[in-house]
């Protein structure tokens, strides 16, 4: 059982930002959800992932990269090829 | 409190010398370009984009994993660290969690106490990607924001994490210096490079709780950081309060540390699996990997091929540049030679390339030979041999046209003045003819003359007088004088008083 | 390269396309001047890629998806970008931020998802074949809803570079067509190696396909006729199936234990991944900016609460709640290990079978907003998700009508035997034409 603190507290985790009202449908939703996840607590088995493929790498060799009003295109804001972006500190 | 045991661990980061990044073909070198050039859909993180792994990076990593005497696993993996930060192109950052690259080795330094060495274990050696660079802008009137840079992101990091087996700020730093070292003398890093290294440091008083300083980055920075904070944590269990277990930053430009925000202090990764890449099993490579001498080596053949003393061979070879410079000083030069530039490279040159913030690379080894040679060939003492060098280092700090050593002691006159007895007219006219003096005799002859009180004093018997003598020759001669042949002719110039 | 144009100008009256492209250049190759349809979360350079959300308005990627480079090498004419669920998150393609997209067959209802509008364009006959992607049915759901052919290759058969990814060791890009012989011509130009996915297999796809399937074996697992299977789809498919056995094929009944969980070890694990990928829209580099007068982390969650649509945000939050610390153990790290029992059961089936057949969806396509609740929406996927936890290729091919709406036959093979789920698909469309 999750409460809606809870999922306050994954929203916050998560930084998705989430609305006062949309709390109460989504605890509703995600005690659903978790309980029906809760099957999971008959697997039994071994942990280990098996993936076929390994050790697969590149050369160490330098290939283009995009031009800078390329990667300056989509962003909203632009500082002397810089990307303008939120404060931190 | 004093003997309060400090216990030091530290996780270090360095850059990997490759050619293109860690998961994209974009080049490294990117320090003189502008911002966002060396970057592509893989390492921003633009969408749909895909990490292949550059080989390049394991091999050095292994490299190191080798010389640390790691282990290398059988399986390692990538996995995700999510947190949210503008510099984090994708949101996370690849790495490896709990299946690093290589586990369990060892670096021996010089223990503070006493001689000999002491272990400091590796627990684990891994790889991962650089995030890209942020500038704090604006003002609190203005308003503030970041400016980011991706041309840093995606260059290969190597992280190393070692036991908390450091006593002390210093062995810390002693740690850091072998490591730097070796991974110089393995080709792999370059801590030449702005910012190629950063340093997370986990430090505690005994029995206390521990303490994370992040982001130190630089070699000095992290004894500093480490100093400001065994006294800041003594201080607090001396006045009777607790340590806090808490990540702390490391403010390098005021000395101090300071506490991280309480969303930093949480962070919950939520690593998981990079489903984009593929297991890496590289341990049958090992084998394969054949080491360079490294500096432990190369100090003990310094000692029994140049025979250089243990604290010269040790700073010698405690930079791969150094050692290169010495060698290359030394090369076909004769046995004189070696002991010589020993120590005139480890006691002379470093502190004046310090001094003045340059770096050895800067030095060409041909002119610093001349150098020696000329005071090998007496034609200059060792203190016009320092005059000249802090010249030498000028001229090429200030970018001024290159003048041979000889031409620096002629154009500041510095050549050896030497009374050569057994060929009284090589500086022309003795002092005894009367005409032009010798300037080192003139000098004597004049100090002996206004210090009599000093001459006195020699005659009743009292040593220090001789070497205030000396000094005043000196002062006199602007150090211009050979100090052996000073010291004859003193004598000489004392007894005929006496006489 | 673009010796040629084709001019492109649909009745998009499902809202089936999010972007279209009038006039589209291409070259001559073995598609030449065919209008292929696009999804909206397969990158094409200079042609804005949404993954149907309002967080990547406006994003025009500078790449190509390597799907999208081998289309235009085999002369296609992009026809535009079809609409989605958001960022691949449904199964109705309600989900998209720029409306629903209208199942031809019957436009009250939905054309399943979320690869929906790809479906739906060519279903209406707007285009002759798309690309679609599958993360855990949506290329093959969508195929069974609106009577197309659709499959969903075996996972590293088709490189997902470019892919805008939602859950990456679950979904592969696949082809979408009227006919099994169109899907296989675009499967031969999509499949093969790219040295920019790490997860890519050489092994390109050169397969006509071929009707004789006599002595082929077909294991018809208990779990695809059971509970929550709408009988009259059972029933059509279980005809189906009996055309198949009249061609030489012999049907055999087996089980697949692990899908007792298989939905929830999917979910788990889709989530989990998306909550990682879908981190990055942050409004800093592409799409609808952050406000840079906030701090950071007030502007990201601003940014991903107007951007993001319920279910996503819904996605998000479950992901990093099974990733989190205390949480991993019982959700990401046990929904692994009932992966691998779902491989293991699919090895050992397939260890007496040549393939596997069932019904592609458990019921004909919803009524527009029949499936509110999020739950019931999810187990709609019961059928479909075990094929991507095992990697292994799976084709839905229409097989009769129930309420005058079209249902799904599901062909699921051995991993890399892509081509023998086309060859039963194809010999049974030959039967049923
Ligand atoms: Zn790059």
């Amino acid at each position: 059982m999750v409460t809606e603190n809870d999922v306050r507290d994954i929203a916050e985790l998560a930084d998705i930002g989430i609305n006062t009202e949309e709390l109460g449908p989504f605890t509703d939703q995600f005690n659903a959800i978790l309980d029906y996840f809760d099957v999971l607590d008959r697997v039994q088995g071994e942990g280990s992932v098996i993936r076929d493929l390994s050790n697969v790498m590149r050369e160490d060799v330098i290939e283009l990269s995009l031009p800078q009003e390329e990667v300056l295109k989509n962003a909203a804001f632009q500082e002397d090829g810089f990307i303008r972006a939120p404060r931190v500190m | 409190m004093t003997d309060a045991q400090v216990i030091v661990g530290l996780e270090v980061h360095c850059q990997l010398d490759t050619q293109s990044k860690l998961f994209c073909g974009c080049s490294t070198d990117y320090r003189s370009d502008g911002p966002n050039t060396h970057v592509c859909p893989v390492c921003l993180g633009l969408p749909g984009s895909m990490p292949v792994l550059n080989k390049k990076a394991i091999e050095y990593a292994m490299r190191v994993a080798k010389a640390l005497n790691c282990s290398v696993t059988d399986e390692a993996e990538f996995s995700r660290k999510n947190y949210f930060y503008p510099d984090l192109d994708k949101a996370y950052q690849i790495t490896q969690y709990d299946k690093p690259l290589a586990k369990g080795g060892y670096v021996e330094i010089e223990a503070d106490e006493g001689s000999g060495g002491k272990c400091v274990q590796i627990t684990r050696i891994h790889v991962e990607e650089d995030p890209g660079r942020l500038v704090h802008m604006g003002n609190a009137e203005r308003g503030r924001y970041s400016l980011v840079d991706y041309n840093r992101a995606g260059i290969p990091l190597i992280e190393i994490v070692s036991e908390p087996d450091m006593r002390s700020p210093k062995e810390a730093r002693k740690f850091l210096n072998k490591l730097r070292a070796t991974l110089e003398y393995l080709g792999v890093f370059d801590s030449e490079k702005e910012g190629s290294l950063r340093v997370d440091a986990n430090i505690s008083i005994a029995g206390s709780e521990r303490v994370e300083v992040k982001n130190i980055s630089s070699y000095k920075g992290v004894e500093k950081a480490l100093t400001f904070e065994v006294t800041r944590q003594k201080n607090l269990l001396r006045r009777g309060r607790t340590v806090k277990r808490e990540t702390r930053h490391f403010l390098e430009a005021r000395g101090i540390t300071q506490s991280a925000r309480s969303k930093e202090q949480e962070h919950d990764y939520r690593y998981f699996p990079e489903p984009d890449l593929r297991p890496v099993n590289v341990q049958s490579w090992v084998a394969g990997i054949v080491l360079p001498e490294l500096p432990d080596a190369r100090r003990e053949r310094f000692m029994a091929q140049y025979g250089c003393s243990a604290n010269h061979a040790r700073t010698l070879t405690g930079e791969l540049r150094l050692a290169n410079f010495y060698e290359h000083v030394v090369a076909s030069g004769q046995k004189g030679l070696f002991t010589l530039a020993a120590t005139w490279i480890a006691d002379t040159l470093i502190g004046e390339l310090n001094y003045r913030n340059m770096t050895i690379d800067t030095v060409q080894a041909a002119p610093f030979k001349k150098l020696l040679e000329h005071i090998q060939g007496d034609e200059c003492t060792d203190k016009s041999g320092v005059e000249v060098l802090r010249v030498m280092l000028d001229t090429i700090k200030q970018g001024l046209p290159y003048e041979t050593p000889l031409a620096i002691l002629d154009r500041l006159n510095l050549r050896k003045v030497s009374v050569n007895i057994t060929r009284p007219f090589a500086y022309g006219i003795t002092l005894k003819s009367g005409v032009e003096p010798n300037p080192i005799m003139k000098a004597l002859s004049e100090v002996l003359t206004e210090q009599p009180r000093a001459v006195e004093d020699f005659r009743k018997g009292k040593k220090e007088a001789f070497n205030f003598l000396i000094g005043h020759v000196m002062k006199k001669t602007r150090g211009r004088a050979d100090p052996k042949e000073l010291n004859r002719l003193l004598v000489e110039a004392l007894k005929n008083r006496e006489a | 390269m673009a010796a040629h144009e084709t001019v492109f100008n649909p009745d998009d009256r499902y809202n089936a396309f999010l972007t279209v492209c009038r006039k589209a250049p291409h070259s001559d190759g073995k598609l030449a001047g065919i209008a292929v349809a696009v999804k909206d979360n397969i990158s094409t350079q200079g042609i804005e890629t949404t993954c149907a959300s309002k967080i990547l308005k406006g994003y025009i990627p500078p790449y190509d998806a390597h799907v999208v480079d081998l289309l235009k090498q085999s002369g296609a004419a992009i026809a535009g970008k079809t609409n989605m669920d958001e960022f691949g998150m449904g199964t109705t393609t309600e989900n998209s931020a720029f409306g629903p997209t209208l199942n031809p067959c019957d436009t009250t209802r939905v054309p399943g998802g979320s690869s929906g509008g790809s479906a739906a364009a060519i279903a209406a006959g707007m285009v002759r074949m798309a690309l679609g992607t599958d993360t855990g049915g949506s290329i093959r759901c969508p195929a069974a809803f609106c009577g197309i052919v659709g499959l969903k290759p075996t996972y590293g058969r088709v490189s997902r570079y470019g892919l805008i990814a939602y859950a990456n060791s679950l979904e592969q890009i696949g082809p979408m067509a009227g006919t099994v012989s169109d899907v296989s011509l675009l499967m031969q130009v999509i499949a093969g190696y790219d040295r920019r996915d790490s997860t890519s297999y050489n092994k390109p796809y050169t397969h006509t396909p071929n009707p004789d399937i006599k002595g082929l074996t077909i294991g018809i697992p208990q779990e695809y006729f059971g509970a929550g299977v709408d009988p009259r789809v059972a029933e059509v498919t279980k005809r189906a199936i009996f055309r198949l056995e009249e061609l030489g094929a012999t049907a055999l009944p087996c089980s697949i234990p692990s899908m007792e969980y298989a939905l929830a070890a999917y979910y788990v694990t889709c989530t989990s991944e998306a909550s990682s990928n879908l981190a990055r829209f942050d409004g800093v580099r592409y799409g609808p900016a952050a406000d840079t007068k906030k701090s950071w982390h007030d502007a990201y969650r601003e940014v991903r609460r107007a951007g993001f649509g319920a279910e996503v945000r819904r996605r998000i939050m479950l992901g990093t709640f099974a990733l989190s610390s205390g949480y991993y153990g019982k959700y990401y790290a046990k929904a692994q290990i009932a992966r691998e029992n779902v491989k293991k059961d699919f090895a050992r089936i397939f260890s007496e079978v040549d393939v596997i057949a069932g019904p592609t969806m458990p019921t004909i396509a919803f009524k527009l907003g029949e499936k509110s609740d999020p739950l019931s929406m999810y187990l709609a996927d019961i059928l479909t998700v075990p094929v991507n936890l095992a990697n292994i290729p799976a084709i839905s091919v229409p097989c009769g009508k129930v309420d005058g709406m079209p249902v799904g036959l599901q062909i699921m093979g051995k991993p890399f035997e892509d081509e023998r789920v086309v060859d039963v698909a194809f010999a049974y469309e030959q039967v049923a034409a």
